[in-house]
């Protein structure tokens, strides 16, 4: 069986200079490759300034690599092909707040990605609109919302269903429980693996929350500096990990656990 | 004597449907030497409680209290003047964002030389006492941590990593040698090895000084490695409040069970990818608060007489305000 994503030698090199990424200048993703099988989830950890986000725009094309391929289902992602790439492979980001455009109402947020990537009729559309919106646990009413109407947990329902409305096989998320408060969290970190369960998503998760990664993610990659210094199962990472700098990681988290 | 001493503290703002209670009846007690940790979620309060301690409260939001001193000295019939100086000298806040709180125009040295008080710097000509103020700057520096003094001393609020913001605040803080430190969220939005790096930071200036502080977060985790007592509160009223020992073991008040049992790490024995428990809703807003006990529509636990305010009731020290403990259930079996 082929896994459903596969990176080979992906890299990036920021031009030094480069004026559309200012926060780090001349950064280096050395290259990294990995592979997700339906169904599991990947955690990607490391701090800030790392590349874990830049990983997570590679992957959806927000971002072009300077080499390597990805290769979904056994074919190659060309970088032309934007289109293909959206269907199958989609983010929420990590401030939901401000990727909804609080304009337009929920349902025209919803129908956008339809609209842009396939044919569907309008009733149709509405009809698939409706679907996501109570697969996520929301009402249809919430279709006449806007975003200013939602709670915190509501937009975060939101921006997974705009991530879901096409059917996409991977979603990879930014960060996407950072802005939220533990008893909503668990909400959502519950309906993620429940729609991960029922629909068989890869989920590339993005995060420094240690505990939540441990939870919920199959493996783990650690990056420091642009570079992965471990990858492998969640277990064997944290309860014996080979680098210092995991090591460190496992350490302070293990120290804030534990009572005084 | 406790340092700090609010009781029913009652803070309301006037909006488009009548006055609403932000902050319904809140104790809150701190005592010299100790960590307490105020625990919420957002929009429970808790940044309310530090401005009102503060005292940068808008003239038209009402704040009632039985009791609210420092030190047995009463601050809401203080005068500004008066409070101003406790301000000074006495409490010390870190804000919420490190960055956004300092001046972008001007280099952290200024800023911190700034805040030194003139009583501190002794010295018959300026030179003598700007060369002070230097030496003063930098040894806060070396005292939080931050050892490459010359690089920072230079640098502006945008060039300098969030860390470094936040230690660097609370150097601005410790200038006064004050007794009391209010720590608005300190640690949100770090990575976890420079959010170890504060805490411990913050625990060593309580060893070492007897600073007392107030740490106000939502992050359970880093709250109970270093605290002493915890106080929850939920939609501006006070939930639970007892040893952060005791509370972890044994909560009373399903609102703390569920804020416990929302962070996976403190449970072992979970299944990796089980489901974790979880209220359902929502927080409510302040516009549509629920009357009684505001947990009231989201607890499991909730029957009829929940539309009562409930007492603040006890067991020993331990403070709990539900009318159904989860303490019934072990009584019973």
């Amino acid at each position: 069986m082929t896994a459903l994503l596969n990176v080979e030698e992906l890299s990036f090199i920021q031009k030094p200079g480069g004026s559309w990424f200012k926060k780090v200048s001349g950064f280096q993703l050395e290259p990294l490759s990995f592979s997700l099988n339906a169904g599991e989830t990947l955690a990607i950890v490391g701090e800030n300034g790392s590349g874990k986000s830049l990983i997570g725009k590679l992957l959806v094309g927000a971002a072009k690599p300077t080499s390597g391929n990805i290769y979904l289902n056994g074919q190659k992602l060309s970088e032309r092909n934007l289109k293909q790439r959206c269907l199958s492979i989609r983010m929420i980001f990590q401030h939901s707040n401000e990727s909804l455009n609080p304009g337009i109402t929920v349902a025209k947020i919803l129908e956008e990605p339809l609209l842009l990537n396939t044919q569907l009729s309008q009733p149709d559309r509405l009809k698939k609109i409706d679907e996501t919106l109570n697969l996520v646990g929301l009402l249809s009413e919430h279709m006449f919302f806007y975003r200013h109407m939602l709670s915190d947990g509501q937009r975060q329902r939101l921006a997974l269903a705009k991530a879901l409305i096409l059917n996409p096989q991977i979603i990879v998320a930014d960060e996407p429980f950072a802005a939220l408060d533990p008893s909503v969290r668990s909400q959502t970190i519950n309906l993620i693996m429940k729609l991960q369960q029922d629909l068989g998503l890869g989920f590339i998760f993005i995060s420094h929350n240690l505990g939540i990664v441990r939870h919920i993610s199959d493996r783990v990659l650690i990056l420091q500096n642009g570079k992965v210094v471990e990858k492998g199962k969640t277990d064997a990472i944290f309860n014996w990990p080979n680098n210092e700098y995991t090591e460190k990681l496992m350490k302070s988290h293990q120290s804030l656990v534990t009572p005084k | 004597m406790a340092l700090l001493d609010i009781k029913n503290l009652t803070l309301e703002i006037d909006g488009s449907s009548g006055w609403m209670k932000a902050l319904d009846k809140v104790s809150l007690r701190i005592e010299e030497g100790e960590i307490r940790a105020l625990v919420g979620e957002s929009g429970s309060g808790k940044s309310l409680i530090v401005r009102a301690v503060v005292g940068a409260i808008p003239e038209h939001w009402r704040v009632t209290a039985d009791r609210m001193t420092w030190k047995g000295k009463d601050l809401l019939t203080m005068s500004q003047i008066e409070r101003r100086k406790i301000m000074r000298s006495e409490i010390a806040v870190i804000f919420q964002n490190p960055l956004l709180s300092l001046d972008p125009s001007a280099t952290l040295g200024e800023q911190l030389m700034e805040s030194i008080p003139g009583n501190l710097v002794s010295g018959r000509w300026f030179w003598q006492r700007t060369k002070k103020r230097r030496e003063m700057a930098i040894k806060l520096l070396h005292k939080v941590g931050i050892k490459e003094h010359k690089k920072y001393l230079g640098a502006y609020p945008h060039q300098i990593a969030d860390d470094i913001g936040q230690k660097f605040l609370i150097a601005c803080a410790l200038v006064s040698s004050p007794r009391l430190l209010i720590a608005d969220d300190p640690t949100r939005g770090m990575e976890i090895t420079t959010k170890t790096q504060i805490l411990k930071l913050l625990t060593r200036l309580n060893k070492t000084r007897n600073l007392s502080i107030l740490f106000v977060s939502h992050d359970l985790l880093a709250i109970s490695s270093m605290s002493d007592r915890m106080t929850v509160l939920y939609c501006g009223q006070t939930v639970e409040d007892g040893k952060m020992s005791q509370l972890r073991k044994r909560p009373l008040h399903p609102y703390t069970k569920a804020l416990l049992d929302s962070a996976p790490s403190f449970r072992k024995d979970l299944a990796p990818k089980s489901p974790l428990a979880a209220l359902d809703g929502t927080i409510p807003t302040l516009q549509h608060l629920p009357i009684g006990c505001r947990l009231g529509p989201r607890c499991p636990r909730a029957q009829k007489e929940c539309v009562r305010t409930p007492e603040l009731r006890h067991v020993q020290d331990h403070f709990y305000s539900c009318h159904f403990p989860l303490i019934r259930e072990r009584e019973k079996q």
